[in-house]
């Protein structure tokens, strides 16, 4: 996945905004906390990189600081809706009796729109980093489920499932060494939008006021609060905005990536195999 | 050598046919009905037929993939369908299975040397597992050193199946049923997985159920041989006695679409083309299955389903009221 240039691009920019938020500490030479309410609404300056906000404070700072609570919510979701989308699109692709109750559950859970479905769930928890990883969790997880299990029924019929019940594999070895390699592509493409998908849906609700502690700042509240400058100070909408969409469109990129690199059938594999599959036709029809 | 190692008993396997929104049973497709066979201790037995006969459902029932709906199978006396996941489990050891597509049957995912591992870890019997699986590479003409650590997409269909082979003698099993196994594979390399096969019976000591749609093929291999049409045997025998001598219309008919190698033969041989389609299992004809088809077809042919009975001296069984006589057939080719 390292071959083409996007990838690394992708790779290096997501390294970069995850160091960059969790030193900002150590190097913003501003604090993103500090009231000025002399220097309101400034554009951006040499001092003010990002202009300022209707607290006078940094943009800048306040923009590279809310990644934190972003990434935090988004690898959180994307990593625990993964793994509990996994485990139940297993059991239900490869159970038939739990199959039925299972998607019965799940379906009641996607007639929701997701984004409505966290945002009520939050609204009844109370909007803390941890209700909207929960949250946001039970909004994505169906989705999940349901690709892992539409996979594994896929694979499930194929010869080398029923060849390994014939060589005495228990369950938990054919869902383990059998189905979640065979199925881990669609699982980790999914995975990478969900994290994308997360870091919208934090920032959607924040922006709809039932997120994060409007102290604490984040991608979200900034859009919230910046929203009735919009006209006469855009650059407090503007740099939010285009971390969203950064860090969404590098999510996205890297997920095309990882799943080419983890197909077996890859292009640039391809060649290397052939080559040495030809040599050892040749060696193997004139032994035999 | 001549106590039945595997018999299986008016054997039938059903799938209900459902349909509309409340899945009612509307029907079902006879995959498998009322077979009676049995294999001997050492023995191969061939199985043929065309697609959709029911061969395929009838090796996936004898291994226990399939429930069958009623009959017995015994394996080595001891009934099957009544066995308990466990017992089954610790069957698995002695039946093992060779499958069709080798393009399916191997995990993508999965090392060559850990798919040939996977049933001596299931079943923990070794444990220097290295050097067994190595032992059974060089056994079915693999490189253990090369090939141990590559992925079944680097291999070639006839080195796969012969991992697929591996993977099944793995067990030291007592019989083994190959579903088709050379189908899927060129005419040159198919006698090499062949006689890889022959081989191996002769050095573990195995028995096969060899399940073909190819006649030449089970000509070579088989010692017996059972002519399946929609889910019933037509005509059991052992091999000599089934080439020389095949008494029913549908045997006769599937032998002569076998090509002679000689060309000067070929231009005599007569074919015995069948009339019309394969009927559906879901809806079989009455009486003999065969008799929609059958030249030789009578009045009660449609009525009563003729029995598999014994014919001549040897154990040669036909399930047809007007078996073709030899002399009687030779006049006809003359003709």
């Amino acid at each position: 996945m390292f071959k083409k240039k996007r990838n690394i691009l992708a790779l290096s920019l997501l390294l970069l905004i995850s160091l960059a938020t969790t030193t900002a500490s150590l190097w913003l030479p501003l604090s993103p906390a500090y009231i000025d309410p002399s220097q309101r609404l400034l554009s951006p300056s040499e001092t003010y990189w990002f202009g300022t906000d209707d607290f006078g404070r940094d943009l800048f700072g306040r923009t590279i600081v809310a990644a934190r609570v972003s990434l935090l919510v988004g690898v959180v979701v994307s990593l625990v809706s993964t793994v509990l989308g996994t485990i139940v699109g297993l059991v239900s692709g490869y159970y038939k009796k739990a199959d039925f109750i299972l998607m019965r559950i799940i379906d009641g859970m996607l007639a929701f729109p997701a984004l409505l479905l966290a945002l009520s769930l939050v609204a009844a928890l109370g909007g803390s980093i941890t209700n909207i990883i929960i949250a946001l969790t039970f909004a994505f997880f169906p989705v999940m489920t349901r690709i892992v299990r539409s996979a594994v029924l896929q694979i499930n019929h194929l010869q080398y499932i029923e060849a390994a019940k014939t060589t005495g594999a228990s369950d938990i070895v054919i869902l383990l060494r059998y189905m979640l390699p065979n199925v881990l592509s669609p699982i980790i493409v999914q995975g990478t939008f969900i994290f994308a998908k997360a870091i919208l849906a934090e920032a959607a609700l924040s922006f709809l006021g039932v997120g994060v502690n409007p102290s604490i700042p984040t991608w979200g509240n900034m859009l919230q609060e910046s929203q009735i400058y919009v006209t006469i100070a855009p650059w407090f909408s503007i740099f939010p905005g285009i971390a969203i969409v950064i860090t969404v469109l590098t999510l996205n990129i890297l997920g095309d990536g990882i799943r080419d690199a983890f197909d077996p059938h890859s292009t640039n594999r391809k060649k290397k195999r052939f080559l040495r599959r030809r040599n050892q036709d040749v060696t193997l029809n004139g032994g035999s | 050598m001549s106590e039945p190692l595997l018999q299986i008993r008016d054997l039938n396997v059903h799938f209900p046919v459902k349909e509309g929104i409340f899945q009612k049973t509307t029907g079902h497709v006879k995959a498998v009905n009322g077979v009676d066979l049995s294999v001997n201790k050492g023995e191969t037995l061939g199985i043929v037929g065309e697609s959709g006969c029911g061969k395929s459902t009838l090796a996936r029932t004898i291994i226990g993939l399939q429930k069958p709906t009623s009959g017995d199978i015994l394996f080595e006396g001891e009934s099957l369908p009544n066995y308990s996941a466990k017992q089954m489990r610790a069957l698995r050891r002695d039946i093992q299975m060779v499958f069709q597509d080798p393009f399916t049957s191997l995990n993508p995912r999965m090392k060559v040397g850990d798919t040939i591992a996977a049933p001596l870890k299931a079943y923990k019997t070794t444990n220097n597992l290295e050097h067994r699986v190595k032992e059974l590479m060089e056994l079915v003409g693999l490189k253990p050193d090369d090939h141990y650590n590559r992925l079944p997409h680097e291999f070639s269909g006839g080195q796969r199946q012969r991992i697929g082979i591996a993977r099944a003698i793995a067990l030291e099993p007592k019989l083994i049923i190959c579903d088709e196994p050379v189908s899927a594979l060129d005419v040159s390399v198919q006698a090499q997985v062949i006689n890889l096969l022959e081989d191996l019976q002769k050095q573990l000591n195995l028995t096969y159920v060899f399940i073909a749609h190819d006649l030449s093929v089970i000509k070579h291999i088989a010692d017996k041989v059972a002519v399946m049409y929609l889910g019933k045997v037509m005509e059991m025998s052992d091999s000599l006695s089934f080439y020389k001598n095949a008494q029913h219309p549908y045997t006769n008919a599937l032998l002569s679409a076998i090509p002679f190698p000689d060309p000067e033969k070929e231009r005599t041989r007569q074919r015995i083309v069948l009339r019309g389609e394969l009927p559906s299992p879901a809806d079989p004809p009455s009486g003999c299955v065969f008799h929609t088809r059958c030249q030789f077809a009578r009045e009660d042919c449609k009525t009563n389903t003729p029995p598999l009975k014994q014919k001549g001296q040897n154990e040669h069984y036909v399930a047809c009221f007007y078996p073709i006589e030899r002399e009687q057939e030779v006049k006809q080719t003359k003709l």
